[in-house]
């Protein structure tokens, strides 16, 4: 479970994240919605652990531990992991190798990068001249390799063509243990009663609910968040009326 | 028997002469005199003691000579072993060929000269022996060639001259490796090295030196590509060593013929290196490549890359990378001289630090602050060289990955 609570965080001397409180809880998967340069992507990073991302007050739980100043691979090894927007290429690292690193030498590379149509990208340097899509399913495969309990996702559907969009997007929804996808021997029921993958995706389009049922909606206004049972509805709204408005009648509502 | 007269008068002539780059070296401070070693038959290699054969391992130097088309051995002053397995295929000791064959008059201090500076006349003066390879017309090397340049008497000059010949439409692999005792204090290596890349042949050299930190070595190399040639010339040193000067120059003198030049340099502390090279491209169609890699924890290196275009239709491109990890210098001096026009020439310099972005990437796939910039200091050292078989990759990656556990 991760706990957010009253949490601040400056970046470069300026306040991005005023006051959040967030909770994920076991099994849940969480819709994060905001208008550019809102600060959603300092929110998967300040809970990634960026030491960028300062935190000033507040703090972050995850599964009961205080995460709040944890290095970032000591969070990884806990649990999180995040599938970012920009990656850094990193030249003479292959692929193959980077899943490697993230399996811990448990995965099979080549299997888990069919599964994501993306075996011919194994031997070229990680991220190097990756196109949007490309990088997406990259950090798809690197995400599925080191099989988290958490999930932070940077738009995971922007620029994936039509024709990988449904693979990106039940990929999504096996690795989160959702939308019919059930483990072996077990029936779907049983794998959503015992589901324990949380998720925290941003998304504009939503194309990604096609696939992947979100429990929650998150909309990060003005650095604060409002909270709404239903992703599909705050879409909805944000289409019709824009965010501010959004959010006004969204804590009318509360 | 080839009279070295004329040689030997040049070279006397030019015996205190400076090299015009790097620190000058006191010659009278080593001994030239032979150190004699008994020669080793094949089982007798394989019975040297463990730390020599893992410091020959690691230059790439394999004893039981399983994979190599043939091997080369001289320790100290003294050929030790040498052995040609594969047909088309000839390792003849160089003192040999000058007393045996009237063709050595052909290449020997044809490409370089004797009296370049002290250490090219010294080379010719006090000669101990070296290597000639030659691969005969179409002949296609399926396994590398090894030699293996070892020192282990303390303060000695080890004067080596090497010819390499790759006749028409041949294919050699070469993997050299030069090593000194780890006990070994001082010494001096003196290495001439000249490469004939004939019409259509094609020939990849790879240099692995593995010395001790009191070493100095002073490289001679020049060589020649003709048309539709290729030369392949690869050196990696990751190990300290005090002073180590190279300025190998290739003539491409034939249309299409290609030359290129692979390094990787790690400069640990107390370590000076001052490497380069320089390609000509003197006819159409040629294609030159000079690709350096050099890090430095501590040690100060200098990389040097020079191509000269001097036809049309020429494709030449240097790039040099460095990255500083813990303190010491790092220069890196390209440059590029058109002689004509319609030449493609470029360069790219980069010196820098390892990028915080790239560690903390790592980091978030669950691997710690130490793991993850000795994963990208690899990716950084691990240069795609096309052309080279897979053995010879595998040797290449194998020596980077022992010597990566220096680095740190």
């Amino acid at each position: 479970m991760l706990v957010i609570e009253d949490l601040q965080v400056e970046l470069a001397n300026k306040i991005i994240l005023k006051h959040i409180d967030l909770e994920i809880k076991q099994g849940e998967t969480h819709a994060l919605f905001g208008p550019n340069g809102s600060g959603k992507t300092s929110l998967l990073m300040a809970i990634m652990g960026y030491p960028q991302y300062k935190v000033l007050s507040g703090k972050i739980m995850f599964k009961g531990e205080d995460i709040t100043y944890m290095p970032i691979n000591e969070r990884a090894q806990l649990g999180i992991g995040m599938s970012y927007q920009r990656p850094p290429t990193i030249n003479g690292l292959k692929t193959r190798q980077m899943i490697h690193l993230c399996g811990k030498g448990k995965v099979d590379e080549e299997k888990l990068a069919g599964r994501i149509n993306f075996s011919n990208f194994l031997d070229r340097d990680i991220n190097a001249g990756f196109s949007g899509g490309e990088i997406k399913r990259s950090e798809l495969l690197q995400l599925m390799a080191q099989d988290p309990d958490l999930m932070l996702f940077d738009e995971p559907e922007s620029g994936v063509d039509m024709e990988n969009m449904a693979l990106v997007g039940k990929t999504i929804a096996a690795m989160l243990q959702r939308n019919g996808f059930h483990e072996e021997g077990k029936s779907i029921l049983q794998t959503k009663h015992e589901r324990k993958k949380m998720g925290l995706i941003i998304t504009h389009t939503g194309y990604i609910f096609d696939y992947v049922t979100a429990d929650k909606g998150q909309v990060l206004f003005d650095g604060m968040l409002s909270s709404v049972e239903n992703p599909r509805e705050i879409l909805r709204c944000i289409g019709q009326t824009g965010y501010e408005e959004c959010v006004r009648c969204m804590t009318e509502n509360d | 028997m080839y009279d070295r007269k004329r040689l030997k008068e040049k070279a006397e002539k030019a015996k205190d002469k400076h090299a015009s780059i790097g620190p000058d070296i006191d010659l009278k401070e080593y001994t030239v005199a032979p150190v004699p070693h008994a020669y080793m038959a094949d089982e007798d290699l394989c019975k040297m003691p463990e730390t020599e054969q893992h410091l020959l391992n690691m230059t790439g130097i394999d004893v039981t000579k399983k994979d190599r088309g043939g091997t080369f051995f001289q320790k100290d002053t003294q050929v030790i072993h040498c052995h040609a397995r594969q047909d088309g295929i000839e390792v003849i000791p160089m003192t040999q060929a000058l007393e045996k064959y009237d063709w050595i008059e052909e290449y020997y201090w044809k490409l370089a000269s004797v009296d370049s500076d002290k250490y090219t006349a010294a080379a010719e003066l006090d000669l101990h022996d070296g290597y000639v390879v030659r691969a005969l017309p179409g002949s296609k090397s399926v396994y590398p060639v090894q030699a293996c340049l070892y020192l282990e008497k303390d303060g000695l000059q080890q004067n080596v001259h090497n010819i390499i010949i790759a006749e028409e439409g041949s294919e050699l692999h070469m993997i050299t490796g030069c090593a000194s005792s780890p006990q070994m204090k001082t010494g001096l290596h003196v290495g001439v090295s000249e490469f004939f890349i004939k019409k259509n042949a094609k020939l990849s050299f790879t240099m692995i030196h593995n010395f001790g930190e009191e070493m100095v070595v002073r490289p001679r190399s020049v060589a020649r590509v003709e048309e539709g040639g290729l030369f392949l010339n690869n050196y990696i040193c990751m190990k300290p060593v005090k002073s180590l000067q190279t300025y190998p120059v290739t003539d491409l003198v034939g249309r299409d013929s290609v030359a290129r030049f692979y390094s990787i340099i790690v400069g640990s502390p107390g370590s000076n290196y001052d490497i380069g090279g320089k390609i000509v491209l003197k006819e159409s169609g040629s294609r030159a490549e000079i690709i350096a890699r050099s890090i430095s924890n501590g040690g100060n290196v200098i990389n040097r890359g020079h191509l000269i275009g001097d036809a049309p239709d020429i494709k030449a491109h240097l790039e040099c990378r460095g990255l500083l990890i813990n303190g010491g210098t790092l220069d890196a001096i390209p440059q590029l001289t058109a002689h004509v026009e319609g030449v493609e020439m470029s360069h790219e310099a980069a010196v820098g630090k390892i990028a915080q972005d790239e560690i903390q990437y790592l980091m978030s796939r669950g691997l710690s602050r130490d793991e993850a910039t000795s994963t990208i200091v690899r990716g950084f050292l691990s240069v795609d060289i096309p052309g080279l078989p897979p053995q010879l990759k595998a040797e290449i990656d194998r020596a980077i990955e022992e010597s990566d556990k220096d680095v740190m």
